[in-house]
């Protein structure tokens, strides 16, 4: 059996499909580190951790912010199950930069702060930070 | 005989009943093209997440993860979600549902209660009255809703079941057919359903990489799963709901422009009979000197 040559890349949240692509490359953050996958990858099932994905068409980048969810690799197929998605110019940046400042205060007054409060001003925070950075990509690529 | 100013006081009643009737048809046509696009939006990914499920669920232990357990018979309860509308004007949308919600008790019943989770203040309303097991209500999402909703009563499902609760969980639900087509669908939650496959997948199933372990990713997966079920049952419900009422709407505009016809034809025979009767009542009396 040939090697496949390209990816096709599906990316679906639960409102809507975001992508269905031929890429050469994908990048996605699984739970446990980065995953580089390229046409011909074993088989493999994933979480995903908010983060950064990225995937290559030729020469030409795109990136996207990602939080949670799952991936499947398939040989010659990539899908995406992610809880929110969203490609890196769709990304309202003064919103993130809101929701960092937000979250930022949070963590930092210890008063009346159960674990689970830390915990999700954390991943908001997280999300947050990748929202921007993936957000900056977008306005540096051009 | 009516009078003629009754007449037409209700020929302007019809008439303004008739404009509410076809403002509110547009309305919903227009909440309709948005639900529906959700609706369709949301299916690949309640689809795509099953075909995981099921590479999945093959590869694991049958008693993985507590929410696949065949319940033992005759410990706890089964939980009907039923997902009515707010609100109504909708033809028989929500009695369609609450129908066959009385049904599935009659049926499952059988001398156990069932307990009931409310979605749509039809059908608390509904159930509420008659005095009913309810575990769970929630009315007024529709105007905002949002996947956090749908995993809130997930969790609610998943947290009776995992308890001993609930046996079992099921939904029942308006699904959107097309515009002028809603199906009732009363679908199982809880436990997973073991979905079967038609004809094993092309060669020997491939062995997968886990990362993390699979029952690793089989605990943030099957929750998610169940979370999808409820959020995609919650869209298809508001389309069908939005679906039913343009169609009502629809009906209860052309039915009263139908009876303005008739009652506009009467209310001129009527007039038409007064002023003969006049004019006999002149000329007799024209007559009489």
């Amino acid at each position: 059996m040939a090697l496949p040559t390209t990816l096709t890349l599906e990316i679906v949240t639960p409102d809507r499909a975001l992508a269905r692509e031929e890429v050469d490359e994908v990048v996605v953050p699984g739970s446990e580190g980065e995953l580089g996958i390229l046409p011909g990858h074993t088989p493999l099932l994933a979480t995903l951790k908010v983060g950064e994905l990225w995937y290559r068409q030729g020469r030409e980048t795109h990136h996207l912010s990602v939080a949670f969810g799952f991936v499947e690799v398939l040989p010659d197929r990539v899908t995406i199950l992610a809880h929110v998605a969203e490609r890196a110019q769709d990304i309202d940046i003064e919103r993130a930069e809101r929701a960092r400042r937000r979250a930022e205060e949070r963590l930092e007054k210890p008063s009346a702060q159960t674990d689970l409060d830390f915990e999700r001003a954390r991943i908001a925070m997280m999300k947050a930070l990748i929202r921007l950075q993936v957000a900056s990509r977008a306005r540096t690529r051009v | 005989m009516p009078s003629l100013i009754d007449l037409r006081r209700r020929i302007r009643a019809v008439k303004s009943t008739q404009q509410i009737t076809k403002a509110m048809k547009m309305i919903a046509a227009s909440r309709l093209r948005r639900a529906q696009e959700r609706v369709i939006s949301a299916r690949p990914f309640a689809q795509r997440m099953r075909q995981v499920l099921n590479g999945l669920v093959s590869r694991v232990e049958q008693d993985a993860h507590p929410l696949l357990r065949i319940p033992v018979p005759g410990v706890g309860r089964p939980l009907l979600i039923v997902i009515t509308a707010d609100r109504g004007l909708c033809g028989s949308f929500n009695s369609n549902v609450i129908k066959a919600g009385g049904q599935f008790i009659a049926n499952e019943g059988q001398g156990r209660a069932i307990a009931l989770g409310l979605v749509g203040r039809k059908g608390r309303d509904f159930f509420r009255r008659r005095g009913f097991d309810v575990r769970y209500e929630r009315v007024g999402l529709f105007q905002h809703l949002s996947f956090a909703d749908a995993a809130e009563i997930a969790d609610v499902a998943i947290e009776e079941f995992t308890s001993g609760n609930a046996s079992s969980v099921h939904l029942v639900f308006n699904e959107f057919k097309s515009v002028m087509t809603q199906r009732i669908v009363v679908e199982p939650l809880l436990p997973i359903p073991r979905i079967e496959e038609k004809a094993p997948v092309a060669g020997p199933a491939v062995d997968y990489l886990y990362e993390p372990s699979p029952e690793g990713i089989f605990k943030d997966l099957l929750p998610r799963h169940v979370q999808v079920q409820v959020y995609r049952a919650l869209l298809e419900s508001n389309a069908a709901f939005f679906a039913a009422q343009m169609t009502a709407m629809d009906a209860a505009t052309r039915n009263s422009a139908e009876m303005l016809e008739s009652l506009t034809l009467y209310m001129n025979k009527v007039r038409q009979a007064a002023i003969t009767r006049e004019i006999i009542e002149v000329v007799s009396g024209a007559a009489a000197t």
